[in-house]
């Protein structure tokens, strides 16, 4: 019997997701072992015409992972899912947007222009801007076109299955490759994961108060903090609102959760879940100590959707225009 | 159909002041602006800032919550945590591009049938100036990008489907 066919793909992501197959360590030999990779441009030498040829769904499982922010990023998604038994975005990009959602608070004309005229650190005296397309001595070189709207992988093609986390935990990705080598997969749509809150599974969590009383935030910078709850200490910690699964990494490791699991299966938006169990335990009752106390999250937006603005129920700045 | 554009508001009362403030507008026959569809909540303090997210995705043009007054809530302090709640959504809502007005949040006694008419009048008229949100449609317009692009595949693919050689020389072009 051949060996079922996986495949490996990025996006818009940093490199980081493609590091925990990595970090699999010795036990990735064993995936190796029992499959074909057929695409994993990080790693190997692979050409896309090889996979359009392929028969449609001839590959068994694609992990893709980053958000799909360019033309050629959706292409390769599409792709991909026509070639693929099973699509499963890899990571909190793919899964909900991640970190490069946070553009879509912003109208691609601005960040153009402040990625190639207005940043500090840039030397682009004449302004130059990625062409779309370019001619040379009658040759001409193509670029792929950034869209307007950053997007997870399940808002622009039929996702099966998510791998949460920035990046996945070795052991999260174990558990999905094995799941899948053995077929014993979860209902189409699952998340792989546990299905409570952080606070379940953190080492602080015996220190958790019933209530909070907040009268201010810190950041993790601003405070000498100790093994307590990272709430209870007044620093935002995205626990309440967030997916175990992570073994708890972050707040072992003595810095509060960011919330890069996403919510839990009953959670719709993480960001207003998050602001809905902070607010509720502040200890200030009149409207003006309740700013107060409130001032000290400086950036809403990005502390509560910083993985995944995409995927929120308003998943973007609403005045934005549609293109620009 | 009217040409005129009508607001469509969505209301979250609390079970013991407001909804029986507008109960009270009711049965005194008070009139106020037919925008409005209130939903019944236990406590102000239910209302979920999902819902509102929710309210607003859906195609509601603006979102009005109504409990009881500070001190008087039947829960001790769900109004309260209302209120903590509300301040920090404004303010996420305005990072996000909704402007303040679509937004309100009241506190109004069961006594207070009078107060419901002024409110739900007032913000009828305050949306009614700040037109449609519109989010249905613009989630359809931001996803049409992918449909121009999926069209522009699509056309592609079938140029190169009736003949694989007539594809190889397309790419030795391209070189």
């Amino acid at each position: 019997m051949s060996k079922p066919k996986v495949a490996f793909y990025w996006c818009a992501s940093c490199g980081g997701c493609e590091e925990t197959v990595v970090d699999l360590a010795e036990d990735i030999l064993g995936v190796v072992e029992k499959v074909d990779i057929v695409l994993w441009p990080v790693a190997m030498d692979f050409k896309y015409k090889d996979i359009e040829a392929m028969p449609d769904k001839s590959i068994t499982a694609t992990l893709l992972n980053g958000a799909i922010r360019s033309t050629e990023q959706e292409e390769m998604a599409r792709l991909l899912r026509r070639k693929s038994q099973f699509l499963i975005a890899y990571g909190a990009c793919a899964h909900m947007g991640g970190i490069p959602s946070l553009a879509n608070q912003f109208s691609r004309e601005q960040i153009l222009k402040f990625n190639y005229e207005d940043a500090p650190t840039l030397a682009n005296g004449d302004k130059t801007r990625p062409q779309l397309s370019f001619t040379e001595a009658g040759r001409t070189v193509t670029l792929p076109q950034l869209h307007n709207v950053v997007r997870s992988l399940d808002q622009v093609v039929d996702v099966d299955y998510y791998v949460p986390g920035c990046p996945p935990t070795p052991k999260i990705t174990k558990a999905a490759v094995t799941a899948l080598l053995e077929g014993k997969l979860p209902p189409k749509g699952s998340v792989i994961g546990p299905d409570h809150a952080l606070c379940e599974e953190c080492t602080r969590k015996d220190t958790k108060p019933d209530k909070w009383d907040f009268v201010e935030f810190k950041r993790p910078h601003q405070k000498l903090m100790d093994d307590k709850c990272f709430l209870a200490q007044g620093v935002v910690c995205m626990g309440p609102a967030t997916r175990a699964g992570c073994e708890a990494q972050c707040t072992t490791g003595g810095m509060p959760c960011t919330g890069c699991f996403g919510g839990t299966s009953r959670v719709r938006d993480q960001g207003a879940k998050i602001l809905s169990a902070l607010c509720s335990n502040l200890a200030a009752k009149e409207e003006g100590e309740i700013d107060a106390t409130l001032a000290t999250i400086p950036d809403p937006v990005g502390t509560f959707y910083r993985y995944g603005l995409a995927k929120s129920i308003l998943r973007r700045k609403v005045s934005l225009p549609a293109n620009s | 159909m009217t040409s005129e554009w009508n607001p469509r508001l969505v209301a979250f009362f609390c079970n013991w002041c407001t909804y029986t403030a507008a109960d009270l507008a009711g049965v005194s026959r008070l009139k106020y602006a037919s925008n409005v569809r209130v939903i019944r909540l236990m406590c102000s303090g239910r209302v979920d800032p999902q819902f509102i997210l929710d309210a607003l995705a859906k195609g509601a043009d603006g979102v009005l919550i109504g409990g009881c007054h500070p001190s008087d809530c039947h829960y001790v302090e769900g109004n309260y945590k209302c209120l903590r709640r509300f301040q920090l959504l404004k303010r996420m809502l305005s990072d996000m591009g909704i402007e303040e007005g679509r937004v309100r949040l009241e506190w109004i006694s069961a006594a207070e049938g009078e107060k419901v008419k002024t409110v739900i009048n007032e913000m009828t008229a305050t949306i009614k100036q700040l037109g449609p949100l519109g989010m249905p449609a613009k989630f359809e317009e931001w996803d049409k990008e992918m449909e121009h692009f999926a069209a522009a595949v699509h056309a592609q693919e079938a140029q190169k489907a009736p003949c694989a050689e007539h594809a190889q020389l397309q790419e030795t072009a391209h070189v």
